[in-house]
């Protein structure tokens, strides 16, 4: 039997397939919207997984480092470290903050760790990690910065040293890794102004500089100027060890929050970027929405569009379903092109986003499923008009 | 005919081109790419370690010179930057009324100079008082042996000279007495003189004034400073060291020193002193570094850093630091094996900024990967490929 699809298609082939193309960069903005939505979550988790901690110990009563304020004592670890089950504990500082570079300045999330604890970044790909106990940083790439690059933070220089990747804070920020002190420093630090006009403020008031006891002044000027604050401790644990009882152990007799790597996913999640996720995740479904009604309608004003021959194959005896045969292999095939145009173009422009977008295998295929569903639908449409097409119409019209 | 042949084969090439480019986009750039990784080997070197602390110029000894009780001061003689020698005036507190009591002390001890004469001569007048009754008693108790006159007037006069001699005794004694009075009138002459002087506040040793903390007319209470002094030859850099690369750490070590005000020249210095007591809080020990030969101007409190050389260590078997990660909290490498990624615990000597020490685990030319385009785990396939451009 001779195949009628295969024939119509190599008759309109520029059509077809420009139609396809079509088809296929719509179906690859919906892909990408769904990357970027992928993306957005994925930007949450990102750091959870590469600091790779099993719990996050945090001011009490608060949310944690960064869906609100927390500052805990930098000597806490030393009484973390003690309970059963603890591996490793290392203090974090998280501070998002404007660096500049030759005068540029740009946004960057600024980690303060300990080399050799948790809270670094996992892995390099330029560079060598930070040695130095100051002074040294080791940055996302898409900061922009190089290797030997020196960044101002505050009023300190930091030379570049390593680079690394996908390193990035829940609001998409690139990271700047620090030493701990110097990121303490960063975070606690007033400017310079503000410290002289602090010491003249001290200096007058009566109470603190009293006659006869020259020390008490220098004293309290001393005090208001150190920090031993940090914003969370991350502590690992022995494998086989309950994450969640020792949590709850420290949330308990340490007087602190503790939570979990799950806690905190739930929290970056479910807290932090809800309503910007909601946001794109609705904007995903009505593209998707109105992408799948594009589809179905071009396929059925390409079916309307050829009652003519409809009408000549009704009237030279071809069966409806030789017809029908041939609507839907022509919408299924649109379909496929459309589908694979679309993922071509969506894993091509992807990377050029300035925020992560993550093309998932999952959705693909989710994607495939959903465009051939729609054409199928689409092409039952077009074939309950198409059959309903009187031959006449072939000699008449 | 031909023509329809002619149209399959370029929809057919144009299908097959279309097919190839989506599969190298997917396997390149898409979920299914493998990760891009740089590879080095496993390598012989030196290795200078060093360890890097930061802290201020100070003075090994500090001088702050003020009055030992509360007074006012009178005149500073001195201002920041002078050099004075030891011994040299600095400033006088106000002696109020000090002079005046030295005064008093000066004319006591004259007075008691006086009384000492006068009891003095009170002495002779009671000693010849003393021999004359001696004499009359001794010529009447010759006269009552020979019975020319009554015993009683004998007795008589044995009394006068008895008491002749206790007050001759007694005018001893105060004499005696006079002379200590001027001895404890001298004394206190001299206290006073001694806190006269304790006012003139001196300089203890050849340096230079840091700081003039009082002005005349202020009133300093006892201990406080009015003037600073440093010994400008015994500067150092009093660094603080994280104690957790303070390992190695001795006296001797030479060391560079790099001054913030002048970055990019670093004076040679060494470990001068390594001090017992660390910083508990900040988990830091505090090493001074002294200079080699002392730069011409400093200014203390400066920010200076010092990188401290430690001891070399020859032709050992290293990798670059970039390379190691931690698995299973197990420092180690990643190896490509067959396109694959497999972790390799190794353990770890001394190391640099740049390199590490491989101590077991790695043999010379094993290959390893130093960068990943991702978090690597185990089994996960890997291609050799440059990251970044240079």
């Amino acid at each position: 039997m001779i195949n009628l699809a295969r024939r119509d298609i190599a008759h309109h082939l520029k059509s077809y397939l420009l139609t396809g193309l079509g088809l296929g960069l719509l179906i690859g903005v919906t892909l990408t919207m769904a990357g970027v939505y992928r993306g957005m979550v994925d930007d949450a988790k990102v750091l959870l997984r590469a600091v790779d901690a099993d719990i996050w110990v945090v001011q009490q009563n608060t949310l944690g480092p960064f869906a609100e304020p927390s500052s805990v004592p930098d000597d806490l670890y030393r009484a973390l470290l003690g309970l059963d089950g603890v591996v490793q504990a290392g203090n974090v500082s998280f501070l998002t903050m404007q660096v500049s570079r030759e005068g540029k300045s740009q946004r960057v999330m600024v980690a303060g760790f300990e080399q050799g604890k948790p809270g670094g970044p996992a892995f390099l790909i330029a560079g060598r990690p930070i040695s130095r106990a100051h002074y040294e940083a080791v940055a996302d790439t898409k900061t922009g910065f190089r290797v030997g690059d020196v960044v101002r933070i505050r009023r300190n220089d930091y030379t570049v040293v390593g680079l690394t990747r996908r390193m990035v804070s829940s609001n998409g920020d690139p990271m700047l890794f620090i030493p701990l002190k110097d990121a303490q420093e960063a975070q606690f630090l007033k400017d310079n102004d503000a410290i002289v006009e602090d010491r003249q403020r001290l200096a007058t008031n009566p109470a603190i500089n009293r006659p006869g006891q020259p020390g008490v002044l220098g004293a309290v000027q001393a005090i208001q100027t150190s920090s031993h604050k940090v914003n969370a401790v991350l502590l690992r644990v022995q494998p086989g060890t309950d994450a969640r009882a020792l949590a709850d152990s420290i949330a308990r007799w340490q007087r602190y929050t503790a939570y979990t790597r799950d806690d905190m996913e739930e929290i970056l999640v479910a807290k932090l970027i809800a309503t910007a996720a909601k946001q794109i995740g609705l904007f995903l479904i009505i593209l998707a929405v109105v992408s799948a009604a594009i589809v179905a309608f071009i396929i059925y004003t390409m079916t309307l569009g050829k009652i003519k021959e409809i009408a000549v194959l009704k009237l030279i005896g071809a069966r409806d379903r030789s017809i029908a045969a041939m609507i839907m292999q022509e919408a299924l095939g649109l379909g496929v092109i459309g589908f694979f145009v679309g993922k071509f173009a969506a894993t091509l422009w992807a990377p050029a986003f300035p925020k992560y977008v993550l093309l998932e295998t999952g959705d693909a295929l989710r994607a495939f499923v959903l465009t051939l569903v729609v054409c199928a639908l689409a092409s039952v449409l077009a074939i309950r008009a198409a059959l309903k097409i009187d031959p006449a119409e072939a000699i008449g019209g | 005919m031909m023509k329809m042949i002619r149209r399959n084969l370029y929809l057919i090439l144009g299908a097959v081109a279309f097919l190839a480019a989506f599969v190298w986009l997917l396997t390149t750039r898409g979920p299914l790419a493998p990760v891009g990784v740089e590879l080095a080997s496993v390598s012989r070197a030196d290795l200078s370690p060093s360890v890097y602390g930061i802290g201020t110029l100070e003075a090994q000894h500090a001088y702050a010179v003020g009055p030992i009780q509360a007074g006012r001061i009178l005149r500073v003689l001195v201002d920041q930057g002078d050099t004075v020698k030891a011994g040299q005036l600095l400033a006088e507190v106000d002696p109020v009324d000090l002079r005046q009591r030295a005064e008093a002390a000066r004319n006591g001890v004259g007075r008691a100079r006086q009384a000492a004469q006068a009891a003095q001569a009170q002495v002779t007048e009671a000693d010849s008082r003393a021999k004359l009754a001696q004499a009359n008693s001794d010529r009447y108790a010759a006269l009552v042996k020979q019975k020319f006159i009554a015993r009683e007037m004998a007795d008589s006069r044995q009394h006068e000279a008895t008491a002749a001699g206790a007050a001759l005794a007694a005018a001893r004694a105060n004499a005696a007495g006079a002379q200590r009075e001027i001895s404890r009138a001298e004394a206190e002459l001299k206290g006073i003189g001694q806190l006269q002087s304790s006012l003139r506040l001196l300089s203890p040793v050849d340096g230079v004034v840091t700081a003039r903390e009082a002005e005349p007319g202020a009133t300093v209470v006892a201990g406080q400073a009015v003037v600073r002094l440093v010994d400008p030859d015994r500067l150092w850099v009093r660094a603080r060291v994280d104690q957790a690369r303070a390992q190695g750490i001795q006296v001797g070590q030479k060391a560079d020193i790099v001054l913030r005000s002048a970055p990019g020249k670093a004076l040679p210095g060494k470990v001068a002193r390594i001090d017992l007591q660390s910083d508990a809080v900040t988990e830091e020990r505090i090493v001074n570094v002294a200079f080699e030969a002392a730069p011409g101007q400093l200014y203390l409190g400066e920010l200076a850093e010092v990188d401290i050389h430690l001891l070399d260590t020859r032709n050992v078997l290293t990798v670059p630091r970039a390379a190691i990660a931690q698995r299973n909290n197990q420092p180690g490498v990643w190896q490509m094996v067959d396109g694959h990624a497999r972790f390799k615990t190794v353990q770890l000597g001394v190391h640099t900024a740049e390199r590490v020490q491989v101590v077991s685990g790695l043999a010379e030319g094993d290959s390893l990967i130093v960068y990943s385009a991702k978090q690597l785990d185990e089994e996960v396939r890997v291609r050799e490929q440059k990251l970044t451009q240079p």
